[in-house]
């Protein structure tokens, strides 16, 4: 990744052009060709810089619904436990982190009807209490990463 | 109505970009030709999700770890109901956190109300910023604990359909 990479990154994180040649205006305000962004852009996606290079949707705006939740799992249980909730297809990310409460997953529903269902069966299958703390406000930072 | 999509051409936008936008000199050309819609419908249209809030970002999403922020913990404080909303503004402008949210209490277990995330390229430099960001907003007499991730156990690619799950933090 050279300094070109790095100005694309930091740039383009914080939103892309909506007209007829976005990248065209992306690429001057950069100080490259419009080639080249283009070029660029798709080797940050090739080898895996980038995720993704588009929307970010508001899920609750979209009729899904969203939660943090965390469980307290013995050690010598984790690994058993975590493979049990990851099973799920609605987890996203799970961390184990420094805490009584060990295990902290993200579950995503289409529907916020959905998110108590599967919180009861992840109870139900691992025999363990589950703590759901759903957001109540979000400060929105906007997620950036500095390169 | 070459300017306005109707519903099934919406739909077909939305699962149409989540893909992410066509590298194409004219992308918003190609998604309309995708869905048979105008250019001009569709960047109305993408406009419009945005001033609306359905698109609350819309730009690239980076994988973190691979840009070298490693390190990650999730700073939890106790903060009366009173001021909570004062303070997760404040901490919000700071600059240092990634993400503020007021979740609920879950007593007698668990009492904190106020959540944020710092990331770093390693431990003492998530500490740092802790310390950095105890001192910018006066937070040095209020109750808090520091969560570090030490092992990621799933992360799946955020789309539309499930949902933008790794780009979420619930």
């Amino acid at each position: 990744m050279d300094e070109i990479d790095r100005e694309i990154i930091n740039q383009l994180q914080r939103g892309f052009p909506i007209c007829e040649q976005p990248y065209q205006e992306a690429a001057e305000s950069i100080g490259i060709s419009e080639s080249e962004l283009i070029k660029r852009i798709g080797y940050l996606l090739e080898d895996k810089t980038l995720t993704r290079f588009g929307p970010m949707y508001q899920i609750e705006k979209a009729g899904g619904a969203f939660t943090l939740a965390a469980m307290k799992i013995p050690e010598d249980e984790f690994d058993k436990v975590a493979e049990q909730v990851n099973h799920f297809p609605e987890i996203a990310h799970n961390y184990e982190r420094t805490h009584e409460l060990n295990m902290w997953f993200v579950l995503g529903t289409e529907k916020p009807e959905e998110i108590n269902t599967v919180i009861s069966k992840i109870e139900e299958t691992t025999g363990y209490k589950v703590y759901n703390m759903p957001k109540l406000e979000e400060y929105f930072v906007g997620l950036f990463f500095k390169v | 109505m070459t300017t306005h999509l109707n519903e099934g051409q919406q739909q077909a936008l939305k699962c149409a970009i989540q893909e992410g936008l066509p590298i194409d000199s004219r992308p918003y050309l190609v998604l309309a030709n995708i869905i048979g819609g105008s250019e001009e419908a569709v960047i109305h249209c993408i406009e419009k999700w945005i001033g609306s809030g359905l698109i609350k970002r819309f730009g690239i999403v980076v994988k973190h770890h691979s840009l070298g922020y490693t390190s990650n913990a999730m700073v939890v404080w106790n903060v009366s109901d009173e001021i909570v909303d004062e303070l997760g503004e404040q901490i919000k402008q700071s600059g240092l956190v990634t993400l503020c949210y007021r979740r609920p209490r879950r007593l007698p277990d668990w009492n904190y109300n106020l959540f944020c995330m710092i990331h770093g390229k390693n431990r003492d430099q998530v500490l740092a910023q802790l310390d950095e960001l105890i001192e910018s907003c006066q937070l040095k007499d209020v109750e808090h604990d520091v969560l570090f991730s030490y092992k990621q156990f799933k992360q799946c690619g955020g789309r539309y359909h499930n949902l933008e799950k790794a780009n979420s933090h619930g």
